[in-house]
């Protein structure tokens, strides 16, 4: 392995929780000191390597420590002990153009922005067109920026940082911005940024992105480091653990003229057994239990997965599958068997429904009625809410292939 | 895949918060070259855009101190007499220019060091989302503050040119001396303040009467001789002691810098005359320390700023 582009050193880094903050001298002279004040530790006796080339993950839940890492490598926060070495050029992309001045052009504010970022004026002049092009800001580009539409905003923020062209760039949530072009913009800029050998750290809460960006990453729980590895594997660890999805404890959302409704909702796996979560590949048979006290004619039963986005995945109903009974009277159940869960690893939603034969009337809906996991199981596909079962084949010419499991980039390098 | 703590061979032993950059030295530079761009660039920013969606736009620049010099002219001037001595070498006797030469540097002084003690509040978005050497912030808001400042020094010599002769363009190498001095002087006392801001928001209500005391207490809408001749006397006369000495307001007038900085160009301004050696030192002394002082406020605390803003 070459030298790391980044070398964390046993840091730590506290922060002063005030009980009672006092930000006037009154109360500092009456207290005869400042606030009494707790240390919160963000980030404790941790040490790490980021590899130089290659883009490096940095995962945990809200307040793992994960933006402090990232702060403290960007040298904006000071740990309190420890060391952290940089080689090279750094560039923090943590809020893109938060050094605009409104009433500047957009020219001025890649001057001034661009040297608070680290580049010369010579650099700049160089620069300036391409940073211009990039953003897609044309001919605005000598109005002040107040007028620019905060898309317009961003993208020049973001082409000025990623122009900066730092030997590590720091990033935090960056990939939101702008439209699915600008985005695809993005993503060819990073992988330039690999091919010429720079370093990219990435804070994201994207599971699936974190998966296909980057090389390796590191988990961070508390402001422990808990493991650091190949991308794959820590993102995989990190959805197997403590990250056990359970049923929506607001009940969901819930409407209907109440005829009947479903009032329980069971998961039930290949041993019948009621679970939230399953893998990929998993039997799951959807049991909706209902209860219909004054008897309901023709009721149609639906049930529909929804990622936590909101993206509908699929849905099924029993008009559809010629599956409608006559009468309904009381309370009993009904299955509806998934074979083998064609989804990727993440957590989703179902929600279910009641109907009148038309599709017209709501006896009973229930968004959110019940929440569940999945992990990873087999067929194994790389990103997406969706798994195909595909597979890849007939290299023509035919070639040789590296053999499975190996490290990709270890093996071209030999 | 080791969570081990790894040592590398670059990482100086733990325990020491100080970080090492590739060749040290080098980093260092590369940091000094970079603070000058970005105190150039944000000194730029403040010019550009002080005057901004401003009809007048820089004409405030003049009309402020006007205003200001009129209303003192005409209370002090007409209505209290103030008993002003003329030029000493030059062929004046205006009040509005005596008050003038020791007012627009005292103007410049306090309002850089209110503009440079907000900085780093002012600038909190930036100050937590990119790092950069903080001192830039009080620095460039003050250097931004020195433009104008050369300005309405260019006019008064003009004026008092017109009034008195133009001899007093001598005087100008020793002028441009002493506005490097005072603003080194602002900068530094900004630095210290900008960080006492950052823990402690009453510094600027603090600021605000201290200024206006330090105002009146600086010899500016009237002359030193006052206090040390007219005043002293009768002070003495009615035997007004402390811990049973006489009050010595020669003295006490000697500690104050704004006095020194103001006397200074007010002895070049209206009295054509050199600044005694005394005047050099004491005015070179005040801007040293404070800038020492400043930049070591500023080592000791600016690393938690950005947590305690």
């Amino acid at each position: 392995m070459s030298t790391p582009a980044v070398v964390v050193d046993d840091v730590s880094k506290s922060f002063r929780v005030y009980r009672d903050r006092n930000q006037s001298l009154k109360a500092t002279i009456l207290r005869r000191g400042r606030a009494t004040y707790e240390d919160f530790w963000a980030l404790r006796d941790v040490s790490l390597e980021i590899p130089e080339g290659g883009t490096f993950g940095l995962l945990g839940h809200n307040g793992s420590g994960k933006s402090t890492m990232l702060k403290c490598i960007a040298r904006i926060l000071q740990p309190n002990t420890g060391t952290i070495t940089t080689r090279g050029r750094v560039a923090a992309m943590l809020e893109l153009g938060s050094g605009f001045h409104p009433e500047l052009t957009g020219r001025e504010n890649i001057y001034l922005n661009g040297s608070i970022l680290g580049m010369s004026k010579r650099e700049i002049d160089l620069k300036l067109e391409a940073i211009v092009d990039f953003a897609g800001i044309g001919a605005f580009i000598d109005q002040p920026v107040k007028n620019y539409s905060s898309g317009m905003y961003v993208r020049l923020g973001f082409s000025i940082a990623i122009h900066v062209e730092p030997d590590v760039l720091l990033a935090d949530e960056i990939l939101a911005v702008g439209d699915m072009q600008f985005q695809e913009k993005c993503r060819e800029k990073f992988a330039e940024f690999r091919n010429d050998g720079r370093t990219v750290v990435v804070v994201s809460h994207g599971l699936g992105e974190m998966r296909s960006l980057c090389d390796r990453a590191a988990w961070l729980d508390h402001g422990t480091l808990v493991d650091v590895g190949k991308a794959t594997d820590i993102v995989d660890e990190y959805t197997e653990t403590g990250h056990a999805a359970q049923e929506v404890t607001d009940g969901g959302m819930r409407w209907g003229s109440g005829e009947i409704q479903v009032e329980r909702v069971e998961l039930l796996d290949a041993h019948g057994q009621d679970q939230r979560t399953f893998r990929t590949g998993d039997a799951m048979t959807v049991r909706l239990h209902y209860v219909a006290p004054g008897g309901v004619d023709t009721p149609v039963f639906g049930a529909s997965i929804h990622t936590l986005e909101g993206t509908h995945l699929w849905s099924h109903h029993t008009r559809d599958a010629g599956f409608v009974p006559a009468r309904l009277q009381g309370s009993g159940s009904v299955d509806l068997v998934v074979p083998a869960l064609p989804l990727q690893p993440g957590v989703f939603e179902l929600n279910t429904s009641v109907v009148d034969e038309q599709i017209t009337h709501d006896y009973d809906q229930h968004r959110r009625a019940a929440r569940f996991e999945v992990m990873v199981g087999a067929p194994r596909e790389s990103g997406g809410p969706i798994v195909l079962g595909s597979r890849w084949e007939n290299f023509s010419p035919p070639v040789a292939l590296v053999p499975a499991g190996q490290d990709v980039r270890t093996a071209t390098a030999e | 895949m080791a969570v081990s703590p790894t040592t590398s061979p670059t990482s100086p032993p733990g325990g020491s918060s100080r970080r090492l950059a590739g060749g040290a030295s080098s980093s260092v530079r590369e940091d000094r070259q970079r603070s000058f761009e970005i105190v150039r660039n944000l000194t730029v920013r403040e010019v550009r855009t002080q005057f901004k969606r401003t009809a007048l736009g820089r004409l405030w620049s003049f009309i402020n101190p006007l205003v200001t010099l009129a209303i003192l002219s005409v209370v002090f001037g007409l209505f209290l007499r103030v008993p002003f001595q003329p030029s000493r070498n030059g062929d004046l006797h205006v009040f509005v220019l005596f008050l003038a030469a020791a007012l627009i540097p005292w103007n410049f002084m306090s309002g850089a060091i209110t503009a440079g003690m907000n900085s780093l509040v002012v600038n909190s978005g930036l100050l937590t989302k990119v790092y950069f050497p903080r001192f830039v912030l009080p620095m460039s808001v003050i250097l931004s503050m020195t433009l104008t400042f050369a300005i309405e020094m260019g006019v008064l010599l003009v004026v008092v040119g017109l009034a008195g002769g133009f001899e007093v363009l001598l005087f100008v190498p020793a002028i441009a001396v002493f506005m490097v001095l005072i603003s080194a002087f602002a900068i530094g006392i900004a630095m210290s303040l900008s960080i006492a801001m950052v823990y402690f928001r009453d510094t600027q209500h603090i600021m605000s009467l201290f200024m206006q005391l330090w105002f009146y207490a600086t010899p500016i809408i009237y002359p030193l001789t006052l206090i040390t001749d007219d005043v002293q006397q009768r002070v003495d006369d009615r035997g007004w002691t402390v811990l049973g000495q006489a009050i010595p307001l020669e003295l006490i007038y000697g500690l104050n810098p704004a006095a020194a900085f103001t006397g200074a160009f007010r002895t070049m301004i209206y009295d054509y005359a050199w600044p005694t050696a005394g005047q050099w030192v004491i005015c070179l002394a005040w801007a040293v320390a404070s800038v020492l002082v400043g930049l070591l406020v500023f080592r000791k605390f600016s690393a938690r700023v950005v947590e305690e803003l």
